[in-house]
């Protein structure tokens, strides 16, 4: 199986080409450029490159949220103008699995953080759980379990949550240079924040992200792909906060989350 | 040995604003398909183009659009020659959901990509219209965003000799119309109020007029004038005539883009006048422009009110004309929310 699998969901823009285990290439591109100049040429420079025939791709893999929402709305068009030339399916990777995917065997718990502004981080937490495999007694399978589901939340509430969990975590992610400084004054559990080489999006963790949700059968069309904003618009929490005010605070259920 | 002619097909992509469009076109005048998802219930809740709900329902409905313009031609997407995008002006993040879709397309497809500028597609909607019109012409050029003059010299040839110094023709009738509580969208709604009851002369409003060039508009000294005007009714306790300050509005609105559209036509020698953009929808800008060509002996052109609202066989059109004279976009192509008539 052949995924073309591109993340334009952060400050880095990424594109790779994978078949079956193998990643044929990856090129990431982290710079002044806008992603909408970057990622085309990206994805034509490995066509080139690989002597890809397009019309060999099996399914287009992007990450589809949280993100940026002009980045996430740039690699969705992408990955649905992709899809739709080639008559293939999108396969939806959320955007914190496919970072915290590259620390795979890692005991250490995995925080993937990117800057959500208005103080808030778009983050989650996850823990790679060895699993025997049958080849032999010593191998392991690591599973990547979410311990604290994908969400947009103030930084108090995820350190809260990472103190609570008691276990060494790793950071990673655009967010963690905004929070590189605030978030020792809190924490209580050892930390690490990844290298260079881990820090940002991998368009290759999404693409390996992307095998294991093809095999589950978790594809959709390009009709019904749409990015994860996991939040609303500024017009329409200013609209709802007024009808509420308005109206008797009757449904109480936090709405701002798409 | 004669040689005959090969047609050649436009698939066109426009999400400048609210609309979502995508359209097939032959030739560059002849619409196959021509689909448009509107948005504009959705804004009318908020009173106006909200930028970031526009975008996230581009992304939502542009591949349907795509797929319904395809198939209402009667094709597949290996029929077409080159994919034509609208990549400015508008709202960026609007904007970058067309064109981020279409580079795409066309990468995926192994077709020719047309960047195409929007008001270029608004003067080529003129093109869809009649068949025969040929440049040289002048247009007026008139929507939400935008009030141009400009000289069609030819095919891809442009020259803006007037533009808005302020607030766009359409955009004055928005906040008028909010004004007067008519809400949005503005236009229509004081088309549709005026065209029954309105007095265009039963109040003095200002027809400005601005220092420099000739041709040039400004329409916000208009705006506050009316909402002067209601202050001031309001103060007395006079009740306000919502429909004679409608129709007085439209027409000092209509004066001046009369007034400089014969003028541009007259001063350059052109015998042609093609009206484009929202704005020219509107049936007392029709009747009056009409009126004063007829006198000038001046042709005028106009195009249906479908092809005056954003659409996308305006932008297959252009887009054709264009591919023609040998234009391609690289994959690098971006939105450009500011992008002037005539540059690349």
């Amino acid at each position: 199986m052949k995924i073309l699998a591109i993340d334009s969901s952060g400050l880095a823009a990424t594109a790779a080409l994978l078949e079956d285990e193998d990643l044929i290439a990856e090129y990431t591109i982290h710079y002044k450029k806008t992603h909408s100049q970057t990622l085309l040429p990206m994805l034509d420079e490995i066509r080139a490159m690989t002597e890809l025939d397009l019309k060999t791709i099996d399914a287009i893999a992007v990450a589809c949220g949280p993100g940026s929402f002009t980045g996430l709305r740039i690699g969705s068009a992408t990955a649905k103008g992709l899809a739709q030339g080639l008559e293939k399916p999108i396969i939806e990777v959320p955007t914190l699995e496919g970072l915290a995917y590259q620390m795979y065997g890692c005991s250490a718990l995995v925080c993937p953080m990117m800057d959500a502004r208005r103080n808030q981080v778009y983050t989650g937490i996850y823990a790679f759980e060895p699993r025997e495999c049958a080849d032999s007694p010593l191998c392991r399978d690591y599973e990547m379990n979410c311990l604290m589901e994908g969400t947009c939340c103030l930084l108090p509430e995820v350190v809260g949550k990472l103190n609570e969990l008691g276990r060494p975590v790793v950071f990673l992610g655009d967010g963690v240079q905004v929070y590189q400084e605030a978030l020792p004054e809190t924490l209580t559990v050892p930390y690490s924040f990844a290298p260079a080489h881990r820090r940002l999006q991998s368009a290759a963790a999404v693409g390996a992200c992307a095998f294991r949700y093809a095999a589950q059968g978790k594809m959709v069309s390009f009709f019904e792909h749409k990015p994860q904003y996991f939040r609303l618009s500024q017009a329409e929490r200013e609209r709802l906060e007024s009808l509420k005010e308005t109206k008797e605070p009757s449904a109480g259920a936090d709405q701002e989350e798409t | 040995m004669q040689q005959v002619e090969k047609d050649t097909f436009i698939l066109a992509i426009e999400s400048s604003c609210d609309e979502t469009a995508a359209a097939v076109v032959r030739n560059g005048r002849e619409i196959l398909s021509n689909v448009i998802a509107s948005q504009i219930d959705l804004h009318t809740l908020y009173g106006g183009v909200v930028p970031e709900i526009a975008s996230r329902k581009h992304i939502e409905k542009i591949n349907q659009v795509i797929d319904q313009a395809v198939r209402q031609a009667g094709m597949t997407l290996q029929d077409v020659d080159a994919v034509a995008v609208t990549y400015g002006p508008g709202l960026v993040g609007a904007l970058l959901v067309g064109v981020s879709a279409a580079k795409a397309l066309a990468f995926a497809l192994g077709k020719p990509l047309v960047g195409v500028h929007h008001i270029e597609g608004h003067i080529c909607a003129n093109y869809l219209q009649y068949p025969d019109l040929e440049p040289p012409f002048m247009s007026l050029v008139v929507s939400g965003g935008h009030s141009h003059l400009v000289i069609v010299r030819d095919y891809g040839e442009y020259e803006v000799i007037g533009r808005t110094r302020d607030d766009a023709a359409g955009e004055a009738f928005d906040k008028v119309a909010r004004a007067i509580g008519l809400g949005y969208p503005g236009g229509p709604k004081i088309d549709q109020l005026v065209a029954r009851e309105g007095n265009p002369d039963a109040i003095p409003f200002p027809r400005a007029s601005v220092g420099g060039s000739v041709y040039d508009f400004s329409f916000s000294g208009l705006k506050s004038a009316v909402l002067n005007y209601l202050n001031e009714c309001k103060m007395k306790g006079v009740e306000v005539n919502r429909a004679d300050v409608a129709a007085s509005f439209q027409k000092a609105v209509t004066d001046v883009l009369v007034a400089h559209g014969v003028r541009g036509a007259k001063d350059y020698g052109f015998h042609k006048l093609a009206l484009a953009g929202g704005v020219a929808s509107n049936t007392a800008l029709r009747r009056a422009m009409k009126e004063a060509c007829e006198k000038e002996d001046i042709d005028f052109y106009y195009p249906a009110p479908i092809l005056c609202t954003d659409n996308a066989a305006m932008i297959g059109s252009a887009g054709y004309y264009e591919f023609q004279k040998g234009v391609r976009s690289g994959w690098d192509l971006n939105a450009v929310p500011n992008l002037k008539l005539g540059e690349r």
